[in-house]
């Protein structure tokens, strides 16, 4: 079973969610990677960054609140050694992309397509404790359009550009739009529900906890934008819980934090769906 | 010093089955089936045990021995502390329970290549860890030396096992209900001493492991500590369990205590930092 997005065809509609899957070695000796639909890597920043305080995560009824405070290894390092790693196996990558300013967001787009190698760029608007992050505010949907404009044209032809949203009914419709209106070849929808850790920092709450609020996203947008190539993420842990999401109108999914549980879960899925 | 590489290929997720579950003193101890896991296990490797649907995080336990092969197959025997929720999941499952775990997982402890002195300090159930450790050094000719600790007499791991591979056993309690009344940190250093230690291994709460590498730098000895730290995926997946650390050339950075350790140099540890987060004076972890 491929899947196509816009040109691309992908080896299925499984995918790794960004943030999720290491860096790529700690999940392979669970999941051979190049048969999944794609691997998108944790959100990348131009400067390294080490990662917030501890708990980084913490339980909650089936659910993980997490504040990891995007720790990864800043464009250069990614390039130099975690991409090469992931092509060699020849594993579809996204990389998720974060940014303290516009700039930097295109600058982003513009350095990690350079050379080839990526599948395509994950644009993240929807970072849950976002402000504590010092990202950029991309509420505003004016912002946003601008932002992922300036991503598009920075993109060579041929590569993807993914835009991941709030998982947030009330303006996911118009978010959307907005993103596609910009130049996104599809939509991720969505990230982490914004949230507070015990002791009140900003977090996101993900796991199955989130995923009835990410299918109905999925099923607004999808009544909306009929054409518009969508990527459910929230809660997908069991081959049934993607089959929701492809019939409610989604092309792919993406698992997130059910592999912090089970390591297993998205080849499991992708195996399962593959006989659909 | 070398790190043996896991040539085996790796970690395996499976359904394990509780073979046997006794209480011995404060503790359980639960012999699992668990297929594929022994063949690949190297001492200071643990298991990440999933404690029901709705608990994402996973458990992890120290392997205290594994057996590829045997009467019941492969298997593996933890020792559980019913502590948290996780600890009383696990220690409640009887007999023919399915358990779902993931191991081994983590950095193991590198072995010397020479046959030389070796001192084990293990407090509480963490000492589960040092007794494969203890036979692979016997097979490498080393001698080895064990220093069980607990808080008392039902918190401490057999002294009698210790004693078919050890050279020498002693044992410390903090109320003295067995042993010399104490903690690791009055005799570390005496025992290094006697011991004419080179390499120095230690499994324990943090607190236990910083007094280790100390004494064992003061020694001029090697230190290997088995960190303990709360984790979330326990596969090196989500970056929630971090420890401050110096790097190759000194420059601190933060590794993953699951996949970068949960065995690190002593000397490596920036024990005060991690210190300082537990007790809730860090900011930022950085
Ligand atoms: C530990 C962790 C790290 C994450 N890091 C990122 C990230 O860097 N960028 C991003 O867009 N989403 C990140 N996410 C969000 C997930 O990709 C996913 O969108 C969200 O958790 C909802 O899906 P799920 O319920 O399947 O986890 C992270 C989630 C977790 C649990």
């Amino acid at each position: 079973m491929t899947t196509r997005i816009g040109e691309t065809e992908l080896a299925g509609p499984v995918l790794v969610a960004a943030g999720c899957g290491g860096s790529g070695p700690e999940l392979a000796p669970f999941a051979d990677l190049s048969t999944l639909g794609g691997f998108v890597t944790r959100s990348i920043t131009l400067d390294p960054r080490p990662g917030g305080p501890t708990p980084r995560l913490v339980e909650s009824p089936a659910g993980l609140i997490a504040a990891t405070g995007l720790p990864n290894p800043g464009a250069d390092q990614f390039l130099a050694t975690e991409l090469p790693w992931l092509l060699q196996r020849r594993v579809r990558v996204f990389a998720s992309i974060a940014g303290t300013t516009f700039a930097e967001y295109a600058q982003l787009a513009r350095r990690l397509t350079e050379s080839p190698g990526l599948t395509g760029i994950e644009v993240n608007l929807s970072a849950p404790d976002a402000a504590a992050l010092g990202l950029v505010d991309t509420q505003d949907p004016f912002q946003a359009a601008g932002l992922v404009a300036a991503c598009r044209r920075e993109l060579p032809r041929g590569l993807l550009l993914l835009v991941k949203l709030r998982p947030d009914p009330g303006h996911v419709v118009e978010a959307a739009r907005t993103a596609a209106d910009a130049g996104a070849d599809a939509v991720v929808l969505g990230n982490a529900v914004p949230a507070a850790m015990p002791d009140g920092r900003p977090a996101g709450l993900g796991g199955p906890a989130i995923g009835p609020i990410a299918l109905r996203c999925v099923a607004d947008v999808h009544a909306a934008l009929p054409d518009l190539p969508l990527i459910g993420c929230g809660g997908i842990s069991t081959p049934d819980d993607a089959r929701a999401f492809l019939a409610a109108g989604a092309t792919a999914v993406q698992v997130g934090t059910a592999l912090l549980h089970d390591p297993t879960t998205a080849a499991r899925i992708a195996a399962n769906l593959g006989g659909c | 010093m070398v790190t043996p590489v896991s040539e085996t290929r790796g970690p395996v997720h499976i359904t394990g089955e509780v073979l046997s579950a006794r209480r011995v003193g404060g503790y359980r101890h639960l012999t699992l089936a668990a297929p594929g896991l022994p063949e690949r296990f190297r001492p200071g490797n643990f298991v990440a045990v999933s404690v029901g649907e709705t608990r994402l995080s996973r458990r992890a336990f120290w392997i205290h021995r594994a057996r590829p092969t045997g009467g019941y197959g492969a298997t593996v025997d933890l020792v559980v502390a019913e502590t948290g929720f996780g600890g009383r999941w696990l220690a409640t499952r009887t007999q023919g329970a399915p358990v779902e775990l993931t191991g081994p997982l983590g950095r193991p402890f590198a072995l010397p290549k020479e046959p030389v002195s070796c001192v084990l300090v293990g407090e509480g159930y963490a000492a589960a860890t040092l007794f494969p450790l203890a036979e692979r050094l016997r097979e490498r000719g080393c001698v080895v030396t064990m220093l069980l600790a607990a808080p008392d007499e039902s918190h401490l791991l057999s002294a009698l096992d210790a004693r078919r591979t050890a050279r020498s056993v002693l044992v410390v309690t903090e109320d003295g209900s067995v042993g010399r009344s104490g903690a690791v940190r009055d005799v570390i250093g005496d025992v290094l001493t006697r011991a004419a230690a080179e390499v120095v291994y230690a499994a324990g709460p943090a607190r236990t492991l910083h007094d280790v590498a100390a004494a064992a730098e003061l020694h001029g000895a090697w230190s290997q500590t088995a960190l303990e730290r709360p984790l979330t995926c326990a596969t090196g997946l989500c970056h929630g369990c971090p420890v401050p650390v110096l790097g190759e050339h000194g420059a601190a950075r933060l590794a993953r205590a699951c996949y970068d350790g949960p065995v690190f140099r002593g000397d490596r540890v920036r024990w005060a930092d991690l210190a300082a987060w537990d007790s809730g004076h860090s900011e930022a972890a950085g």
